[in-house]
């Protein structure tokens, strides 16, 4: 990560305004989505959203071909784009020919992602951006913070001094005032432009059509007024039929604003009268622009199933405390982050992907179902491939990548860490590593790992067995919560197996993007825990549950090691969590609750990944009810804790934040104890307590059970 | 028809928009003359309301009140008014064919848009009209929620940003047929 970035980084995250307007949006955003999707199955919507554009996708060439013809035959022009520069100069000669002094413009992030509007200013043209977002930051000679939101890192002062400086003396802060000032000013600008210029929300093949939704109504007036009407359209934004506008139309309001309708849509077809009877003179441009490219690339081309409604940025952790000036280029926040490698170069998005936390929210909201953080992976692994991967981060893998010599550091380093160590926790580190200890405590490694803990665990004679992989934390800083596992399945008749051989689940080398150390753990742990013949390989985290489920296969895939699937699937077909399992176990009556106590309130934090991966939410809610505790919800229940794996080694500047937040809504249920499924979460959230000092607890949810089953 | 409209007028006035209802033809143009009876001057698109009724007289009611639509009339009155072709219940949206101009210059340009509605020309949702209402047909299709509105300075919700600050929807029972 460059120190400039990093530096901008730190400036955003001490900029109050806009972290406090950010934040107050992502609260507001969840309530307002959910209201607009009621009695709408989003699913339903969002798959024929899939279906329609992953058809486009498939089909780009021959749907511009149809819509060229079609809207053709209607009276436009259509220009088909390879680049920006054939944008570019097709809009200024055009200009130029028609003697065009001013244009108003409704707004277009492709005409954003090619800086149009530079172009037609050098050429002599005057361009007036008329979405009041955009105009504010046009006048603030910057670039859009938030791709539905252009300015909404701006506070209303700083709106009315760019006001001041930029159009007139004197705007005061009161934001009805400040709208109808720039109602006003821009009134005189569509009224006197010669050219308009839109963007396309959807471009229908069959009937050649334009759907431009706004809320503003700016949209309206520059396709009404001036003679001459040019729209830029990435070539994505086409779809065959005009029936499939439907779904896009149900979801980017909702998804975008929480709306069921955007205030204004208008369906273009072909010349339409100007003011004074002619026809207007209408170009669209269709801008590909490394689309079609993307489109070919197996993994990405599910990324043209973007319909902008930007909810990915609204729902993420790292956005709204950043916002999209750090976190994007021209298009902001995940998608963004993948767009910029695409439409700008990979090596742009260098910086902006390491902000994602990999907690998966943005996923489960996205309308285009687009696998976001798994493309985000992606870019990282090519960036590795690329560029290397840094020094330190090759250095520590090569640890990871030798089981003997990391289990060798991690046990020399119980020895080591004492001068820090006190009551279970590091409290403070010296030097750079003191960043780690500054907003939550480290746990200290056990003196006796659970690898070693097992071997004295005397369990009874069962006629079944597990495997359990205990992962990194639960070996080496939570051992006890190893030992609860055990005692869990021991009650049900289960002997749970303690393979030797097993070693790191390879998530954080996967979430660096070294999937070649990644494949080589995926290798290590199939064969120790293939080893033993058992009916389930059992994991309390998380994380290491999806590596051995999922992770491990899409790592091979990704490297083309094609025979090493079957056995991965074969560890998968095995691979339950702990929670997950537990629940099965007590449907079956093998495991029954000791009945009639009142054990008090606790709240339930979802982890990620098994929120969202494992999709497993209410076992453990079941499980926590039956053993006696009554749950009392959290706000932002499944928002991720800013633990992230290594991310909070990397970014802990960014993870603080989080944590504090997710600290926060615990202590407003007041109720004395957390749970959650995940190593890693109580290391974060536990660690944070012991900091901030508030009496809660925070325990693994397997040792909340253990004493509680008959 | 009771139950569409209905739902329309909660989806409508929940984003703003004014919804009002009549019987007949003679109830609503009170209520119209009513409103253009503030200064201000009226533009009137030609539609299937005004058929058969003597527009010299109601510019006698309502002195401001005009059926030149051009641009720069349109840019210089406080109201426009002019009718819709469809409606969709679910999500208060009006629906019009708005390929001839004047339709979209007195729908933008002035602060206060009146949307004249046949009761039953309220559909239950929005394929329902997309499916009376086709490219094939028109040029323009124009679907209208609410006035315009915008939430770019601080999310704060302000009301008539570029468009008409109020739509005052008037739904008439006995009107038919669409706009032309």
């Amino acid at each position: 990560m460059k120190s400039a970035f990093r530096e901008s980084v730190n400036v955003a995250l001490n900029n109050a305004n806009l972290t406090g307007a950010l934040g107050r949006f992502s609260e507001a955003y969840r309530v307002g989505r959910a209201k607009a999707y009621e009695g709408i199955d989003f699913e339903a919507v969002r798959e024929r959203i899939v279906a329609v554009k992953s058809h486009a996708a498939s089909h780009l060439d021959e749907l511009a071909e149809a819509f060229k013809a079609r809207a053709e035959a209607r009276g436009a022009v259509v220009f088909r784009a390879s680049g920006p520069a054939q944008v570019k100069d097709y809009i200024l000669e055009l200009a130029k020919a028609r003697g065009v002094k001013r244009i108003v413009k409704s707004k277009s992030m492709a005409s954003e992602e090619i800086h149009l509007n530079k172009h037609l200013e050098a050429g002599g043209i005057e361009v007036a951006e008329t979405d009041l977002g955009e105009w504010i930051i046009q006048l603030a000679h910057q670039t859009p913070s938030h791709m539905v939101m252009p300015a909404i890192h701006m506070t209303k002062e700083e709106v009315a001094e760019v006001f001041s400086s930029e159009v007139e003396a004197g705007q005061t802060p009161d934001i009805p005032r400040l709208v109808k000032f720039a109602r006003g000013k821009l009134r005189g600008k569509f009224l006197q432009a010669d050219l308009g210029i839109t963007g396309a929300n959807i471009a229908v093949a069959e009937t050649g059509s334009l759907v431009i939704v706004t809320n503003e109504g700016n949209a309206r007036l520059v396709t009404t007024l001036p003679k001459i009407h040019v729209a830029i359209v990435g070539i994505e934004k086409l779809v065959a039929g005009f029936e499939d506008i439907q779904p896009i139309l149900t979801a980017l309001p909702r998804s975008a604003t929480g709306q069921l309708l955007t205030s204004y849509v208008s369906i273009l077809t072909g010349q339409t009268p100007n003011t004074d009877g002619s026809p207007k003179e209408l170009h669209i441009i269709l801008m590909d622009n490394q689309r079609t490219a993307m489109a070919q690339d197996p993994k990405f081309k599910q990324a043209l199933q973007c319909i902008r409604c930007a909810s990915c940025l609204n729902v993420c952790p790292v956005y709204r405390l950043v916002g999209g000036h750090v976190f994007g280029k021209t298009y902001t926040g995940g998608i963004g982050t993948i767009l910029t490698a695409w439409f700008d170069e990979l090596k742009k998005s260098e910086d902006i992907q390491s902000l994602c936390i990999q907690c998966g929210g943005c996923k489960t909201v996205c309308p285009g179902k687009i696998d976001i953080p798994e493309l985000i992976l992606e870019l990282r692994r090519r960036l590795a491939v690329e560029q290397g991967q840094p020094l330190v981060q090759k250095a520590a893998f090569a640890v990871v990548n030798n089981r003997r010599v990391f289990h060798a550091m991690l046990r020399a380093a119980s020895v080591a860490q004492k001068p820090f160590a006190r009551g279970g926790f590091i409290r403070h580190l010296p030097l750079f590593l003191s960043d780690l200890t500054e907003f939550r405590s480290l746990p200290a490694i056990a003196a006796v790992p659970f690898r070693d803990r097992i071997k004295s665990i005397r369990q009874p004679a069962c006629r079944e067995k597990a495997v359990f992989y205990s992962g990194c934390l639960i070996d080496f800083s939570y051992p006890e919560m190893g030992e609860a596992v055990v005692t869990v399945l021991n009650k049900a008749g289960i002997e749970v197996v303690y393979p030797e051989r097993q070693t790191c689940c390879g998530a954080p080398a996967r979430y660096s993007g070294a999937y070649e150390v990644a494949a080589s753990n995926a290798q290590d742990n199939i064969e120790a825990l293939l080893e033993t013949d058992a009916q389930y390989v059992v994991s309390a985290c998380p994380t290491c549950t999806v590596a051995l489920k999922q992770d491990f296969i899409a790592t091979f895939e990704s490297l083309g090691m094609t025979g090493r699937i079957p056995e991965a699937r074969k560890l998968a077909a095995k691979a339950v969590d702990f929670s997950t399992l537990v629940k099965q176990l007590v449907d079956q009556g093998r495991l029954t609750f000791k009945q009639g106590q009142d054990l008090g309130r606790f709240t339930y934090h979802d982890s990620c990944h098994l929120k969202r991966t494992l999709e497993a939410t209410e076992a453990p809610r079941e499980l926590m009810a039956k053993a006696g505790y009554q749950l009392a919800e959290m706000t932002e229940c499944d928002m991720c804790c800013g633990m992230g794996g290594s991310y909070s080694l990397k970014l802990p500047e960014i993870s603080a934040p989080i944590l504090e937040r997710k600290l926060g809504n615990i202590k407003a249920t007041r109720a004395p104890l957390a749970v959650m499924d995940c190593p890693g979460c109580v290391m974060q959230i536990r660690g944070g307590f012991d900091k901030d000092g508030a009496a809660v607890k925070v325990e693994h949810t397997a040792q909340r059970l253990a004493d509680r089953l008959e | 028809m009771d139950a569409l409209f209905e739902t329309f007028k909660t989806r409508a006035e929940a984003v703003s928009a004014e919804v009002h209802r009549f019987p007949g033809r003679p109830e609503a143009l009170a209520f119209i003359l009513g409103l253009l009876r503030e200064p201000g001057g009226a533009l009137w698109a030609d539609c299937g309301f005004l058929e058969g009724l003597d527009r010299n007289e109601l510019v006698a009611q309502a002195p401001g009140l005009s059926f030149q639509v051009t641009r720069e009339a349109a840019a210089a009155v406080r109201v426009g008014i002019s009718q819709m072709d469809w409606a969709v219940a679910a999500t208060g949206t009006l629906v019009q064919d708005a390929a001839k101009v004047e339709l979209r210059l007195v729908s933008t340009l002035p602060a206060i848009h009146i949307a004249l509605l046949g009761t039953a020309r309220i559909l239950a949702d929005l394929p329902g009209a997309l499916q009376r209402l086709h490219p094939d047909q028109t040029g323009c299709i124009s679907l209208i929620t609410g006035p315009s509105r915008t939430a770019d300075i601080e999310r704060v919700l302000t009301i008539g940003v570029h468009g008409p600050e109020r739509l005052i929807i008037v739904a008439v029972d006995e009107l038919q047929g669409s706009a032309a």
